[in-house]
């Protein structure tokens, strides 16, 4: 059995045998979980596919950004300006059926912008983007918790969110009764890119090449690094802006305080344990959507407290730290040092 | 059991000794015999086992088989032996601390300054290496840096000095100066194992010499006994390659123009100054100077790495570059050759990355240049020091390119990577590059250059194609 085979089986197996046993001990909050995830219909089409899309589009640009050496923990915030900004399009709504892609196209750059304060700090001063992004979250947050009470609350002035988007600027849905909508469409679009892009574009390589080893990119392979990390950086932000636009025109219909339950954090598990390929944030992200509509659903049906979720989390982040080393590559190592 | 052969005393003897890695033999039943008062050279290629020996000399790693003996006696300590002093070919000195301090790492109980103050002083005078306590290591020259090395292992009361590489990072009249008092050091009665690739300066310096390869002893004798050739053959099987040449042809139109130029470091601090040069097609320019002088980022902005000005630097479109750190600046190691081979113009590369004919260009280059390696696919970690450089130096100058400027590339290599590299870079001269070739090896440059540009602090001048005169200019002296 080749290591990579054995890896797959001991994986399978560790999963089925934490279900089974799940399903042993507490059989009644395993079926909440099935039936709250994905043993519905509606759970499935209505939860967790629709969760799983912001999760993905946010992990993949997080992806790009990690590969390319740029620590980007500011999806959050990246987030919510793309909710911002598509919302301030939506609004206005006179451009027919173009206003819901005017209004993610909005979105997206509005997110790259965010990202880019972050981005030219670290290129102009050399300030760590991991805590200027992290900074910017909470900018982000409170612009948003005072539009929401301030200039974009909505007419009647008592709850703290904006007014609804006119239907002509909502995402399509793809079936009638469930909220599933096109942006499934787009992620799997947003995946396949750039996936392409990392791979087969000049671009890509030299973000890989930049974030793999710096001082090579930079002399042997004459690559302006810290434009090139500027690049990853306002690509992950404006994939960030993007979910928040497709949070706003096809999950929420209107901004409010809390539009995202930690999606850009979320999303860092996400990319982390699809290892940074943009196709594998698909299931990374499918999983932890399960993982987090399970848990609401025995919240619901069974009584566990819903912070069982971020335990789950924590536990698949702390598997994937353990096991890091073994999904590596198995490429024969360097002899240990003997030059005489 | 004394070891007194018909010779007098061995100072240091390892027989029969056999070390393996994993699968990879490193020894096989080698060994040599150190004579008291003696200078031993131990030659051989990267890799044929030499540091391997020498550690186990030191007594930092077991053998799996055969015997250390140290002044006669069975050396069985755990860690060093006792009366073995080795000094690294990467020194480990802490930059921070002093050279007294330094001198006081690694021993026991309470630091008296004042004692070891006067014990370093006693050994100084001693040995004859001058030392000031009080100096930083940070800003000791390297071979004050070495200095200091020695003084740290006899201050182990080593009497058996183990000097791995140590010309490998000076000047010429800095080399000279150590084999001088290493001469002398071994005249006092003491031994000295000196570990190095260097032919020349094994006849020169050594009483006897034991050649290595692959793991086994293949030549060991008197110095006086042997030859340069000989020497050559032992290390080397088949003969000692043909050593690359200038090539006889005349310089072309001038492809590299400096006016006036400057060159500042990453940190904004100059590096050169008010340099004016031309280079030509088809010519072979080498750089001398000692470490430090600016002549790095001289070479950086030669391959438009680093930006030139005040004063104007014209270069050619199309520059090959072989940096002088293999691992960090020329390749990225866990990328595959492909990868590798791609970095070259990344920064210009526009569009989409043609993977197929990338890996095909490889394949070829590998064939061409005989890089060893598992293929186009293995990472170039996997690779040994010669083959990296090997696939350097091939993607480089794939192109065909106007200039190319070598920054050190045959530095660790074994004589054969060695000659392969110096061939290549003559043979783009001979197609028409202007090549820029750096190296600390002033023979290097003396067989291979047509004309030698000397940086000092940061000014270059040309000096004669003369050993002499180029090692005064490196050091400043006119």
């Amino acid at each position: 059995m080749s290591p990579r085979a054995r890896n797959a089986f001991l994986v399978v197996a560790a999963v089925a045998v934490a279900a089974l046993s799940f399903w042993a001990l507490a059989p009644e909050a395993a079926v909440a979980f099935w039936n709250g995830s994905i043993g519905s219909r509606n759970a499935l089409l209505s939860g967790t596919l629709v969760r799983a899309i912001p999760l993905a589009i946010i992990g993949t640009g997080l992806a790009i950004a990690f590969r390319a050496g740029v620590f980007n923990i500011g999806g959050e915030g990246q987030l919510m300006l793309g909710a911002v900004a598509a919302t301030l399009v939506a609004l206005r709504g006179d451009a027919g059926a173009l206003t819901a892609p005017l209004a993610l196209l909005a979105a997206t750059a509005a997110g790259a912008l965010w990202a880019g304060i972050a981005g030219v700090l670290r290129a102009r001063f050399g300030v760590l983007e991991v805590i200027s992004t992290i900074m910017l979250n909470f900018v982000a947050m409170n612009l948003v918790s005072y539009l929401v009470r301030g200039p974009m609350q909505e007419p009647s002035r008592i709850y703290p969110q904006s007014a609804a988007i006119a239907d002509v600027a909502q995402l399509p849905r793809l079936a009638p009764d469930v909220r599933l909508h096109i942006g499934l469409v787009i992620v799997l679009g947003v995946c396949a890119g750039a996936w392409w892009f990392t791979s087969h574009t000049a671009a890509g390589f030299r973000q890989r090449a930049t974030g793999s080893a710096p001082i090579a990119a930079r002399i042997a392979g004459g690559i302006d690094v810290s434009r090139v990390a500027l690049g990853a950086m306002l690509m992950s932000g404006a994939l960030a802006g993007l979910a928040g636009g497709i949070e706003v025109t096809g999950v929420t219909f209107a901004l409010y305080e809390h539009i995202s339950p930690g999606y850009g954090f979320s999303a860092i598990a996400v990319a982390v344990l699809a290892r940074l390929n943009p196709i594998a944030v698909l299931p990374s992200a499918l999983l932890f959507a399960t993982l987090e509509t399970g848990a609401l659903g025995m919240q619901r049906d069974a009584g566990v407290p819903s912070t069982f979720a971020a335990v789950l989390e924590a536990a698949a982040i702390l598997a994937i730290v353990a096991t890091h080393g073994w999904f590596r590559d198995a490429a024969p190592r360097p002899r240990a040092a003997e030059s005489a | 059991m004394t070891a007194a052969g018909a010779e007098g005393r061995f100072a240091l003897e390892l027989g029969g000794i056999g070390k393996q890695f994993g699968e990879v033999v490193a020894l096989r039943h080698a060994g040599l015999a150190v004579r008291a008062g003696t200078v031993h050279a131990l030659l051989g290629e990267n890799g044929a086992g030499k540091s391997t020996l020498m550690q186990i000399a030191f007594g930092t790693l077991r053998p799996d088989a055969g015997l250390v003996r140290v002044a006669g006696a069975p050396a069985r300590a755990a860690g060093p032996f006792p009366g073995v002093g080795m000094v690294h070919q990467h020194l480990s000195l802490v930059p921070a601390m002093t050279a007294l301090e330094n001198f006081a790492l690694g021993g026991h109980g309470l630091f008296d300054r004042e004692a070891t103050r006067r014990r370093m002083q006693a050994l100084s005078d001693a040995s004859g290496l001058r030392m000031d306590p009080g100096d930083i290591v940070r800003d000791m020259s390297i071979a004050r840096q070495q200095r200091l090395e020695i003084l740290k292992a006899l201050g182990r009361d080593a009497s058996v000095l183990i000097l791995d590489e140590p010309t490998a990072v000076l000047a010429p009249a800095e080399a000279r100066d150590l084999l001088a008092w290493v001469r002398d050091f071994a005249g006092a009665g003491h031994s000295v194992v000196l570990v190095t690739h260097k032919l020349r300066e094994a006849l020169a310096v050594a009483d006897d010499i034991t050649v290595l390869r692959r793991g086994e002893v293949t030549w060991a004798g008197r110095a006086a006994d042997t030859t340069e050739a000989r020497l050559a053959d032992a290390i080397f099987p088949g003969g000692s390659s043909p050593r690359a040449s200038r090539p006889a042809q005349p310089a072309g139109t001038i492809v590299v123009r400096a006016e006036n130029a400057s060159v500042s470091r990453r940190d904004g601090s100059a590096a050169i100054a008010g340099a004016s040069f031309a280079i030509h097609a088809a010519e072979i320019v080498g750089i001398a100077a000692v470490e430090g002088s600016g002549q790095h980022e001289l070479l950086l902005a030669l391959a438009g790495r680093l930006p030139a000005g005040p004063g104007s630097l014209e270069l050619p479109g199309r520059i090959a570059f072989v940096p002088a750190d293999r691992k960090h600046d020329a390749t990225i190691p866990s990328f595959s050759l492909v990868e590798n081979v791609a970095l070259r113009g990344a920064g210009r590369r526009a569009g989409g990355m043609p993977w197929r004919g990338l890996a095909t260009h490889t394949a070829a280059l590998i064939e061409e240049y005989s890089i060893t390696a598992a293929g186009p696919d293995a990472a170039a970690g996997t690779l040994s020091g010669g083959n990296q450089q090997r696939l350097v130096i091939a993607r480089e100058l794939a192109d065909t390119p106007a200039l190319v400027v070598a920054d050190n590339p045959t530095r660790g290599l074994d004589l054969n990577a060695t000659s392969f590299v110096l061939e290549r870079l003559a043979q783009a001269a001979a197609r028409g590059a202007a090549v820029v070739l750096y190296s600390n090896d002033i023979d290097e440059l003396l067989t291979l250059a047509h004309r030698v540009l000397v940086v000092h602090a940061g000014r270059v001048s040309e000096v004669a194609l003369d050993r002499d005169a180029i090692g005064r200019a490196m050091l400043g002296a006119a």
